[in-house]
């Protein structure tokens, strides 16, 4: 039925031709008779941010084909329509376009960068489609065509940085926020330059530095931060940088012997996918924020971890928090479909508010009204073999607050 | 492990002593379950078994460190043997706060350990403590201590631990130690104090001066350092443009897949490497000629293939080498996979060398201005030396009297292009150390070597090398003021105002030669 074992890129580029011809197959032949329902995949496949986003992109074939094996859905076979966009922001908005308007999906699961998401979100309003956005992101945004899976500033910088300021993470006096320069790290420190300005850290302790998108020269900044941390206050690093430049960034924490005991840095886009292409050793100690971790321990996690490894055919392939996304996000929009016994987008809206998913991070997740879940939070610190140990987590999901109160313009927002 | 206790050492006995023996003891196993605790009770346990000075807990708190702690079924802790933890047992796990207790601790246990890699990591475990318990300790620690960097660091510690006694007297000691010393942590320490000793508060401002004094100097050795290392990259990545482009007038845009499929070979040499364990550490040198054969038979191949049928046609070629740059970029795709390829650093290429008056630099990026260096020179010397280097001037000053000369023009040209490539694939393992291996690679620094090669003059090697680290340095003396993004802006408003004055570049190609 599949193709034959190979390795897992070869399938990566493979599968989008592949991809109807592939799920074919699989669902009985009673299925064949009505027309069957349109998944888009709307993830770059190639560029910058192929790294990230190629994994997105097998979940959802992944999960196409578990449904299809379940008999589909609405005894209508699934059938995905996967397009690459090739990390070219504008390029999103007109494959976007093809897969509405050419290709007549129902639903499209998609997008990374925050950028590419503002690309796409007037296509999918004024098209009234529906988009599934699996990544932590900055906030300040709310569409009725999009469902936002991944974590809202309250769900994931916010606490982090909490962490990093209480004993436990060391009680950080002053902070370095630095990041990618793109909307999503400016967006994202305005946040929580505000949120330490309320926990009484003033702007001379607070370093804001910016660098281009895979930028591998860090040895000025590392070496300023180094000498912003010598001046007599405990000091922390909030990373928001975004994509490969991760690894040099890394590279040159280690080598400038910045330990985690000292200056521990905490990252929101690096997750165990990022880490496969680190040396993790002097890296131990160093945190990221998500709400999900390979290393949960849950039944649904087992699960999910299972099934990951025997559809990508590679027992040493890990998961990540978008992965993780964009399952909660598959799994509660099948159950809508469900509910409102049509694909109907307006229908499927209505439906999705209040779905449950018990995710694989162990606890139970809601789709509210702003389109937003109710997401635990974790912190954890890298280990040698660069998975995360869990340090810190909530006991409960946390409702999002995609309004930011840290932004004085939010003050007359009802939300 | 061994725990002598050397002779002479009675003013630390004293200290590590004053509890009798057996009364320590009994406190050892009580608080060992402590170890097995939430991080809070775990970083407390620690401090306590680093004051208690019992040497049993050493290699329990350096299994605890490096994760392979232990708590087995009966509820005991002990450090795991083998590769696999026996049945039943758990991993303590820690987290930084236990993770800086630990170093502390450490520190007091191990500074009188022979081991003199042990002795040093344990003074700079005290460093962190600063506590005015520590002074006996570190006092007797110094009077044996020999070897001058861990001296320096424990009369840091010294400093640092006095600077929290309650005599002012001592203070004071602590803070003139403090600000004879050029030492950032020693800075951030008396600034710490301010607050808290506002009676001492001149001499503090005294010794911070001292110490800045001192740092400036080192500051500015970093930062040339740093514009030094950004130089050598650039110098690298261009250095094989300066051939194709500079010297054929071959644009070729392939360049940056060039490099990427030096970087690429590394990989290559690094995974067939690791089976052999003999060979695992040379796995970089001999990923040097790989990636230049390698590199070089692709290029010869391009240049004999294609770029020959389109000499003299610069647009064609440009979008010709464009596309097989793609090519070669989605065949590594599929070959290699999208992601990322880890390349293992060789150990002495990692961490940070200390050199004379205390300017810290990079171990990678010092090997790599070497080998930029190094590369320059064979280059250098093929080009003047070797009977390959006079064919090829040959043959660029006037093609057909070479030809008339007997020299064969078009294998000349494909040896020319082909040692373009190759130094573009030696540039490929340099970068695979400080920047991702990925199928992006080279098109990060296409833009950059072609900056290099137009700014330093085209056609000239010496141009290249000047133009390289003079553009290094100035981003790197820009960005602390202007930010990363803002430097390289200014750079390249630079470059394009100094090539309308001087469109030759810095370099420029004089007589009949350079007006063909």
């Amino acid at each position: 039925m599949r193709e034959p074992s190979h390795s897992v890129t070869r399938r990566g580029l493979l599968a989008a031709p592949l991809a109807a011809g592939l799920t074919a197959p699989l669902a009985a032949p009673a299925l064949g008779q009505q027309a069957p329902i349109r998944v888009g995949v709307l993830h770059s496949l190639s560029g910058t941010m192929a790294i990230s986003e190629t994994a997105l992109r097998d979940t959802v074939l992944m999960m196409v084909e578990a449904q299809n094996a379940q008999g589909g859905l609405l005894g209508r076979r699934l059938e995905a329509v996967v397009v690459d966009p090739a990390s070219n922001w504008p390029l999103f908005a007109e494959k976007a376009r093809e897969l509405l308007q050419l290709s007549r999906v129902d639903v499209t699961f998609g997008c990374w960068t925050s950028v590419s998401r503002k690309s796409v979100l007037p296509v999918f309003e004024e098209l009234n489609g529906l988009l599934f956005y699996p990544v932590q992101y900055e906030g300040e945004e709310e569409s009725r065509n999009i469902f936002y899976t991944g974590a809202a500033p309250n769900q994931q910088a916010i606490p982090a940085v909490e962490y990093l300021l209480g004993a436990d993470g060391g009680e950080a006096k002053r902070i370095a926020l630095l990041g990618t320069d793109y909307v999503y790290p400016r967006t994202t420190n305005r946040i929580l330059r505000g949120f330490l300005n309320s926990k009484g850290i003033a702007d001379a302790d607070i370093l804001e530095e910016y660098t281009p998108f895979g930028h591998s020269d860090w040895q000025g900044i590392v070496a300023r931060v180094k000498r912003f941390a010598g001046e007599g206050k405990k000091t922390a690093i909030v990373s928001t940088i975004n994509g490969d430049a991760n690894v040099p960034f890394y590279r040159e924490l280690g080598n400038q012997g910045i330990r985690a005991e000292d200056i521990p840095c905490v990252a929101f886009s690096v997750g165990e996918e990022e880490l496969a292409g680190i040396d993790t050793r002097p890296l131990v100690g160093h945190l990221a924020a998500w709400n999900y971790f390979m290393s949960v321990q849950s039944p649904a996690n087992t699960e999910f971890l299972t099934m990951w490894r025997n559809y990508i055919r590679n027992p040493r392939r890990v998961t990540n928090d978008p992965m993780e996304a964009t399952l909660i996000g598959f799994k509660m929009w099948a159950q809508a479909v469900t509910a409102a016994r049509g694909t109907g987008v307006d229908a499927v809206r209505e439906a999705l508010y209040g779905q449950k998913v018990a995710a694989p991070s162990g606890y139970e997740v809601e789709m509210h009204r702003n389109h937003h879940l109710s997401k635990p939070v974790m912190i954890g610190e890298i280990r040698a073999d660069g998975q995360f140990d869990i340090v810190s987590r909530t006991p409960t999901a946390i409702v999002a607050e995609n309004w930011s109160p840290f932004i004085p313009e939010n003050a007359n927002r009802r939300r | 492990m061994p725990w002598l206790i050397p002779r002479g050492l009675a003013a630390a006995l004293a200290l590590l002593l004053f509890l009798s023996a057996p009364a320590r003891a009994q406190e050892y196993e009580a608080l060992l379950p402590g170890l097995a605790g939430g991080f809070a009770q775990q970083a407390e346990t620690v401090e306590r078994l680093g004051l208690l000075g019992d040497p049993r807990a050493i290699p329990l708190l350096q299994a605890m460190a490096d994760a392979r702690l232990l708590r087995l079924a009966d509820g005991s802790l002990a450090p795991q043997q083998g590769a696999t933890p026996p049945e039943g047992a758990t991993l303590i796990r820690i987290n930084n706060r236990v993770r800086g207790a630990l170093r502390g601790a450490l520190g007091r246990l191990q500074l009188v350990s022979p081991d003199p890699a042990e002795r040093s990591r344990a003074a700079e475990g005290i460093l962190r403590n600063r506590s005015a318990a520590d002074i006996p300790l570190i006092e007797a620690a110094l009077a044996r201590e020999a070897q001058p960097p861990i001296r320096a660091r424990l009369e840091l510690a010294l400093g640092g631990a006095r600077l929290a006694s309650e005599d002012v007297a001592v203070r004071r000691e602590g803070i003139a130690a403090l600000g004879a010393s050029a030492s950032p942590e020693a800075r951030g320490q008396l600034l710490a104090a301010r607050a808290a000793n506002a009676e001492l508060l001149p001499d503090i401002e005294a010794a911070i001066a001292a110490i800045d004094r001192r740092l400036q100097l080192r500051r500015a050795a970093e930062t040339v350092f740093q514009g030094l290392s950004l130089g050598s990259v650039l110098l690298l990545a261009a250095l094989g443009l300066a051939i194709t482009f500079g010297v054929m007038g071959v644009i070729n845009m392939a360049h940056g897949e060039f490099v990427m499929l030096g970087a690429y070979t590394t990989v290559v040499v690094q995974e067939l490497c690791r089976g052999i364990p003999e060979l695992a550490p040379w796995s970089l040198p001999l990923a040097v000629p790989a990636a230049f054969l390698v590199t070089a038979a692709i290029g010869a191949a391009m240049e004999r293939g294609l770029i020959r049928h389109l000499y003299g046609r610069p647009l064609e070629t440009l979008l010709l080498t464009f596309g097989v740059g793609m090519i070669l970029q989605q065949v590594v795709r599929l070959a290699f996979g999208a992601q990322n390829r880890e390349v293992i650093s060789p150990d002495w290429m990692m961490g940070t060398l200390l050199l004379p008056g205390g300017v810290a630099v990079t171990q990678n990026r010092l090997w790599i201005i070497l080998f930029a260096l190094a590369v320059l020179l064979a280059c250098f010397a093929a080009i003047r030396l070797t009977r390959f280097g006079l064919e090829m001037r040959a043959v660029v000053q006037n093609r057909r009297i070479a030809a008339t000369m007997g020299i064969r023009t078009g294998r000349v040209d494909a040896m020319t292009f082909a040692f373009g490539s190759g130094l573009a694939g030696l540039a490929g393992v340099a970068l695979s150390q400080i920047d991702n291996v990925s199928p992006n690679l080279g098109t990060g620094y296409i833009i950059d070597s072609f900056m290099v090669v137009v700014f330093g003059g085209v056609g000239s090697l010496m141009g290249t090398l000047i133009g390289a680290f003079s553009l290094g340095l100035l981003n790197k003396v820009l960005e602390p003021y202007a930010g990363v993004v803002l430097a390289k802006v200014a750079v390249l408003v630079g470059i394009m105002l100094f090539i309308q004055r001087r469109p030759k570049g810095l370099f420029a190609l004089k007589g009949r030669a350079a007006d063909q």
